[in-house]
């Protein structure tokens, strides 16, 4: 009687075991020899700009819209697809961040760039009304912004 | 396993250019179905680029990416006929992984 009963344990066991290995499995694509870091999901979750920017460890970054080139459209008649390209001349640049302060997430992408990556990112995001495109980048231990407004047009019909 | 992604990488100047279009619906979780139920959060969290063994970029995405994200970004190096790796996973544990090789 036991001996049936642990039969069963065994196998839910071992269907469980097949599944974590199936998760496992999968993770490990993104998991080679480098550490990479964690989904930030403090950042990630965070409502406001100044609460993501804590979260990555960036308060306070320093204004600066001279050496961070922030390409967004003025108007986006598709507040689903709005285009975002950042690039910087500053040296050593360690990571590029893109957030959207009236999102109910602002943090849209957090970029690692090692070296010999370019510190130049292009990528779409969703915008749910006009907000500021934020551009955090850090260079050499230390961070910069800078933000431009794009205004979302109602309906997706432009003019 | 997730749809493929359409990827071209080519060589210039020394510097390679990838571009990443991935097939993915990005749910926020905060949009509602006809019934009014949540549709649940389902986005890609994590996206890696990798040539010879080595990353050459590691991005996190929220919410706020659009659906079937596009990616683009450059490394140094890089010839023709060699491959670039991406992989991403998303927030079910999903996950796809995509070569491609470099053109001129």
């Amino acid at each position: 009687m036991s001996k049936e009963i642990d039969l069963g344990r065994r196998k839910a066991l071992s269907t469980g075991g097949i599944g974590l290995l199936a998760l496992f499995g999968g993770a490990s694509l993104l998991r080679p020899s480098e550490a990479l870091a964690e989904w930030n999901k403090p950042a990630f979750t965070s409502k406001a700009v100044d609460e993501a920017l804590s979260s990555l460890g960036a308060s306070n970054p320093e204004e600066n819209s001279a050496l961070i080139r922030l390409t967004v459209p003025e108007i986006a008649e598709n507040g689903a697809v709005v285009p975002v390209g950042i690039s910087t001349s500053l040296p050593n640049v360690e990571q590029i961040a893109i957030m959207v302060d009236k999102n109910p997430n602002v943090l849209a992408a957090v970029f690692n760039i090692p070296e010999g990556t370019a510190a130049e990112v292009t990528t779409r995001v969703k915008m749910g009304k006009t907000a500021h495109v934020v551009a955090l980048v850090k260079a050499d231990g230390k961070y910069y912004r800078t933000s431009k407004e794009v205004k979302v047009t109602a309906g997706g019909c432009g003019g | 396993m997730g749809k493929p992604m359409k990827i071209r990488a080519s060589v210039k100047d020394g510097m390679t250019e990838v571009k990443i279009l991935m097939q993915h619906d990005m749910e926020t979780g905060l949009r509602k179905d006809a019934d009014g139920s949540l549709i649940p959060a389902w986005f890609i969290t994590e996206v890696k680029a990798e040539y010879q063994g080595r990353v050459v970029l590691d991005a996190q995405f929220g919410q706020s990416i659009s659906k079937n994200p596009y990616l683009m970004f450059s490394f140094k190096g890089g010839s023709a006929g060699e491959k670039v790796m991406i992989s991403w996973v998303d927030n079910t544990g999903d996950s796809r992984s995509d070569e491609v090789t470099i053109s001129a």
